[in-house]
């Protein structure tokens, strides 16, 4: 199942899942500790196999997802590029340890393969975790990167600058699947193992203070002014971020009357939909956000433009549709199709949504 | 020709500490770090300090250290150690921290058999939070939150962790001490030593719990406190090498 790490610019099918995992090692990625949740059990099946091959590599199955992320967090301070997965309610036991990373500054990259929720749900393919991924998730004042991969290649190439952003900015980077994404086979290219020799230096990482000063990573503050003065640090941080790295893809916008915005497995269903209705002649585009955190909004808003009508389509009650109106500010109509709880709306059916949507607002009398 | 035969250790900051007087933990944190420093492992160790009381040890012991959040130091310090094998690390940890929020991370990397060191101080509360009841209160023990003693049947039996701990495969060295009177503390201080050459020989998993006085919480003076742990908390909590399978003498050289 693990394709040799020296097929490098040939194309290999393989399930999502383990692209991400494959490529997150190919990327430098050399500790990794995860708990049993379906549907990402393959994810952590992978890092077992593929760990134990490399002599400088770490799989922990740990005893919770809480002493996964701890665990983690002590990888990363000792200058490791490291990582966790799980699906939905075992990130949301991990919150406190992601709030650690982002308060003492430490790079991880945290996989959710989102499911069904609330509570315990299901194990089908969900975005019910959209506003827990991009509002930071845990405790206190401070936001996680979220990237939002569409499948396929995308997951090899995102999961590559997930550690590149966490080193870049010493920031937790979460990426966004779900368990159609994660099960799904399909060709993709594989990157070519990072050169350790060339990853970022991390001249603040905790390895003995041989020759230099000891030196401690922290998040208790108690002086009220000093911790005034970390978060502002951090908020400058997530400021450099939002305008370095948004990322969207558009289709089919350039003379679209209606805009369909979906991300990760809802654009790709949203894909289909939009080829369905310019068969018929429906003028009608996709924005994809790649970057779910910061938020592309001013490539939204630059579509706003020439667009006046968008559908926000989600599978959730109706999360990321708050972004999208906070991207337009008024300029546009917003309108909302959603299916939650591991539903999965087919092409057909969202192209019927957009139809009647396009006919309603008398969409094909602007051309 | 004068003669130094007291000083500060090459890794205790020169600060003054935050601790309560007659309270356990300044003596532990020199002790680390004489340890530290007669091991010659300071250029190779790092530290992690729990929440509690002493989540300001970085402060005050002057090797690399990376605060964990509130129990799970042993997962922490796990993932440090198998990053960076070479070095030595430890988690300095309290009751509540360890016995309570963090029994599964401690159970589970002692049971590993995780290379890691593990300072326990157990002074039976919650000392930073304001005195609360903690797993290690001895039954009948006033707490905030048992104001008329703690009750087994409602409130819990007292945990030995460190009992507990010693069931586990992955274990080789507990020893229970305390920093009560000046032979207790040479004895914790030994336990310690021993405690971190069981870990630079790679044996396993290693734990010092040191029993210490609370006088601010337990509402005694510094030596009715001292006394207090002596007489009382070792009837609970017995002063012993619980566990040793390190092959070299213990303390009475048996």
């Amino acid at each position: 199942m693990s394709p040799s790490r020296s097929i490098v610019n040939e194309k290999v099918l393989m399930r999502g899942s383990h692209v991400i995992a494959e490529s997150a090692i190919r990327a430098g990625c050399r500790f990794y500790a995860g708990y049993p949740i379906t549907p990402q059990n393959e994810f952590t099946e992978y890092m077992a196999s593929a760990m134990a091959g490399l002599e400088d590599g770490t799989f922990i199955q740990a005893e919770s997802e809480i002493a996964a992320i701890n665990m983690v967090i002590g990888a990363s301070m000792a200058g490791a590029r490291a990582m966790t997965s799980s699906s939905s309610p075992g990130i949301s036991l991990k919150q406190e340890g992601i709030s650690f990373l982002a308060a003492q500054e430490l790079p991880a990259v945290i996989v959710n393969t989102m499911r069904g929720g609330p509570g315990m749900g299901n194990i089908a393919p969900s975005q019910g975790d959209y506003f827990q991924a991009t509002r930071g998730g845990g405790h206190g004042d401070y936001r996680t990167i979220v990237l939002a991969p569409g499948g396929g290649q995308e997951l090899a190439d995102l999961t590559g600058r997930a550690f590149d952003y966490a080193d870049r900015y010493r920031t937790p980077v979460v990426i966004l699947a779900d368990g159609m994404m994660g099960q799904m086979m399909e060709p993709v290219v594989l990157h070519k193992a990072a050169d350790p020799a060339e990853l970022p230096p991390k001249p603040w990482k905790l390895s003995g203070a041989a020759g230099r000063p000891s030196r401690y990573i922290r998040s208790l503050l108690l002086d009220i002014a000093q911790e005034e003065e970390r978060n502002w640090k951090l908020a400058r941080k997530y400021d450099n971020i939002t305008r370095e790295i948004p990322r969207a893809e558009s289709y089919l916008t350039e003379d679209a009357h209606l805009v369909v915005v979906a991300c990760g497995t809802a654009a790709r269903i949203a894909k289909g939909a939009i080829k369905r209705v310019r068969e018929i002649g429906l003028k009608v585009g996709l924005f994809r956000p790649i970057t779910l955190w910061p938020y592309p909004k001013r490539a939204l808003c630059e579509l706003s433009r020439s667009v006046r009508e968008y559908l926000v389509f989600e599978m959730n009650t109706g999360q990321m549709v708050e972004d999208v109106k906070l991207s337009l500010e008024g300029r546009g109509n917003v309108h909302f199709y959603g299916r939650p709880g591991g539903s999965v709306a087919t092409p057909d059916e969202v192209a019927k949504v957009v139809n009647s949507l396009y006919h309603r607002q008398r969409l094909e009398e602007e051309s | 020709m004068e003669k130094k035969v007291f000083e500060r250790p090459r890794y205790l900051k020169k600060a003054s500490t935050h601790y309560c007087p007659g309270c356990g933990h300044s003596i532990l944190h020199r002790l680390v770090a004489e340890v530290i420093g007669e091991l010659g492992i300071g250029e190779r160790t790092i530290g992690v300090p729990p929440a509690g009381c002493a989540v300001l040890a970085y402060d005050y012991i002057d090797v690399d250290m990376g605060e964990a959040p509130h129990g799970r130091g042993a997962a922490l310090a796990t993932g440090i150690k198998r990053v960076l094998p070479d070095r030595i690390v430890f988690s300095y940890q309290g009751d509540g921290d360890i016995a309570a929020i963090g029994t599964a991370e401690t159970i589970h990397a002692a049971n590993r058999g995780e290379r890691i060191t593990v300072i326990f101080v157990n002074n039976g509360c919650y000392g930073m939070t304001g005195g609360q009841m903690a797993p290690t209160t001895v039954t009948g023990q006033l707490s905030t939150t048992t104001p008329g003693g703690r009750v087994p049947l409602r409130d819990g039996y007292p945990v030995d962790l460190s009992e507990m701990l010693a069931v586990a495969k992955g274990t080789v060295y507990i020893e229970r001490t305390s920093v009560t009177s000046p032979k207790n503390i040479l004895r914790t201080k030994r336990a310690i030593t021993k405690a971190f050459r069981t870990q630079i020989d790679g044996l396993g998993f290693s734990l010092v719990e040191v029993l210490s006085p609370c006088p601010t919480n337990w509402k005694l003076s510094p030596v009715e406190a001292a006394r207090w742990a002596e007489e009382t908390m070792t009837k609970t909590y017995p002063l012993k090498v619980i566990k040793d399978l390190t092959g070299t003498p213990g303390q009475d050289g048996n």
